[in-house]
């Protein structure tokens, strides 16, 4: 591996976010990641940079300024509605030569997460997945990632020291968003495609935004799960419910839920579904079997609703409710109106 | 056609216990297995290979004890396995693992599909999967939860997103990393057992893939682990909430009301 040398490092100057983009318009978890770039940059003094790529993105990007973004860099084609890895990593490495970032963050989320490592690799950048905390070293402008490993039981902090960018992923909601401060401005750079972006790519045949069976785990703030103690699909609908009153929640499943074909596979928590930072996680007849565990134990609050008092699930929460969750939730969701 | 399915052992968790001080999963003396994640990517390299026939490999980078997970793979019915280990692999991190697992594709050769699981569950990253591609300069589906129909020349998948899901066509040679939704895994046969015990798993080094020696182990990756440290303490009590459902309900919400959450 070639070791840059600290003259080189200081080629790459200000900190980049690549905004995650969903049928045109920028998702929240980009103005968190600003809002985390503007940190980093203020102790390097240097900029706060925000790439768009996308369809018809220009207008929704003015906005990045007001969350403290510096310069936007727009590529704004139609073929760059869908998500296609192969030609945003092309025009990654082109614009990273260009103009050379010192760090690159991008949200870990399904884009997120498929399209960093392969700029990664093709850069021999060092890239670390799913950070919970970026500091930076003043006078090098080394990264310090923080990470949870072995399903939340370790933190590791991870430098990539040797080489630029240096890249990382954070999860939607991990970072603060910024108040909006709609008097900043800041600069506009439009970068077009050159032809071979798009050849030797993935067609993209069709696009399904599922709005009634959006499950958005990842960006939620709070989770309401159920797991066997659910009892059948009927079940989840009281889950949703539950969801809609508390505002803003996703449902959540354990595996053993899924498997019995309650709820789709795009809901399961744990280690064969996603692993979730969620401010809130309701277990709602859940036991807690040890895979279950490591994919919401990093959760900031647990509850968890369950008739029997001795499960991991209610050992570990924060607060455990012991009852029949048939009769409990009903009466949450009614004394929730009567706030 | 040619399918390399990209498999890694990892510690298992179900028999682990929780530490009640620290309310953590006590990792210490646990048994190794499959990523549970890999036995999708198994699954789905066996079919496409029982319909389009052809070879399935399974490859693993590892210390010599992940020969077992290759026995598992060679026992649900791949063709062959082949195990990378030596000591100059070790301290690999993602870009070198990539890195490594796509020389040893190279050097199989002619290879159409790699399948990976979405990630493994001790590190979490999900990077491997398209690392390889990168290495390979192929194109990439990640999080497939279907394959829809398969040519001699391309593959049609469903890619699960946080708002639904894509369908896209790829040419080969391509690398799709797969979630749990795409099969339900085989359960190894009497007979598969059997083969994998008598199996005889190649050991490939370095030389035998012309990996660049700076590019691998912990002088090829770019990262470095400077601290590893507890996680952030969860607080050791549990407040219990009894009574009865009206009681639990408004209980409930207050802690929530003095939380600022509703």
């Amino acid at each position: 591996m070639k070791v840059f040398t600290d003259n080189e490092k200081k080629e790459y100057r200000n900190i980049w976010v690549v905004a995650e983009v969903l049928s045109g318009e920028i998702q929240p978890v980009t103005h968190e990641l600003i809002g985390a770039a503007r940190t980093l940059a203020d102790v390097r003094k240097s900029e706060v940079w925000v790439v768009v790529m996308g369809s018809g993105i220009e207008k929704t990007s003015e906005l990045l300024f007001s969350y403290g973004a510096d310069v936007a860099i727009i590529v704004d084609n139609p073929s760059l509605f869908g998500f296609i890895d192969e030609t945003e990593t092309k025009i990654m490495k082109r614009l990273i030569k260009k103009y050379k970032p010192e760090i690159v963050i991008c949200g870990a989320t399904t884009r997120g997460r498929s399209l960093i490592p392969r700029i990664a690799v093709m850069n021999y950048s060092g890239l670390t997945a799913d950070c919970t905390g970026l500091s930076i070293d003043s006078d090098n402008g080394d990264l310090l990632q923080t990470r949870p490993a072995f399903g939340g039981n370790i933190m590791a902090t991870i430098r990539s020291s040797n080489h630029r960018p240096q890249m990382a992923t954070v999860r939607p909601r991990v970072m603060k968003s910024p108040e909006p401060d709609p008097s900043r401005t800041g600069r506009m750079i439009k970068e077009k495609m050159i032809p071979g972006d798009s050849t030797k790519t993935k067609n993209i045949i069709d696009i399904f935004h599922n709005t009634e069976t959006a499950v958005n785990l990842a960006d939620a703030q709070i989770i309401i799960s159920g797991g066997r103690g659910m009892k059948g699909p009927e079940g989840f609908k009281l889950l949703k419910q539950f969801a809609k009153r508390v505002g803003g929640a996703a449902v959540g499943a354990s595996r053993a839920a899924v498997d019995s074909g309650w709820i789709p596979y795009a809901h399961q928590v744990g280690q064969t579904g996603q692993t979730v930072q969620t401010k809130v996680y309701i277990a709602c007849g859940i036991s807690g079997q040890i895979q279950h565990l490591v994919g919401m134990q990093s959760c900031d609050l647990i509850i968890a609703i369950d008739k029997n008092s001795d499960t991991p699930m209610m050992q570990i929460a924060d607060i455990a409710v012991v009852g029949d969750l048939f009769e409990i939730i009903p009466e949450v969701i009614k004394e929730i109106a009567n706030l | 056609m040619k399918i390399v399915v990209c498999i890694k052992q990892v510690p298992a968790t179900h028999d682990a216990k929780i530490d009640p001080e620290t309310k953590r999963i006590i990792r210490e003396g646990i048994k190794a297995i499959l990523n549970p994640f890999d036995n999708y990517a198994l699954e789905e390299g066996i079919q496409l290979r029982d319909q389009f026939g052809g070879e399935v490999i399974a490859i693993s980078m590892g210390p010599q004890k992940a020969e077992n997970s290759l026995r598992e793979a060679i026992s649900v019915g791949v063709d062959r396995a082949i195990l990378l280990s030596d000591r100059a692999f070790g301290g690999s991190d993602t870009w070198a693992t990539s890195y490594v697992l796509a020389k040893a594709i190279k050097k199989i050769g002619n290879v159409d599909l790699v399948i990976c699981g979405k990630q493994a569950i001790d590190g979490d990253t999900a990077q491997v999967g398209p690392g390889i591609a990168a290495h390979l300069d192929w194109l990439q589906a990640t999080y497939v939860m279907a394959v829809d129909e398969i040519s001699s020349s391309s593959i049609r998948v469903k890619r699960m997103h946080e708002d639904g899901y894509d369908v896209c066509e790829i040419p080969f040679p391509a690398v799709i990393t797969v979630v749990k939704d795409i099969n339900i895994p085989r359960v190894p046969s009497l007979k598969g057992v059997l083969a994998s015990k008598k199996y005889k798993i190649p050991v490939w080094k370095p030389d035998d893939i012309d990996a660049d020696k700076s590019k691998i182990g912990l002088d090829g990756s770019p990262t470095r682990v400077v601290k590893t440290q507890p996680p952030p303490f969860r607080h050791a009590s549990t407040k219990k909430i009894e009574g009865t459902p009206n009681d639990c309900a408004r209980s409930l919400l207050k802690e929530l009301r003095m939380r600022s959450i509703i």
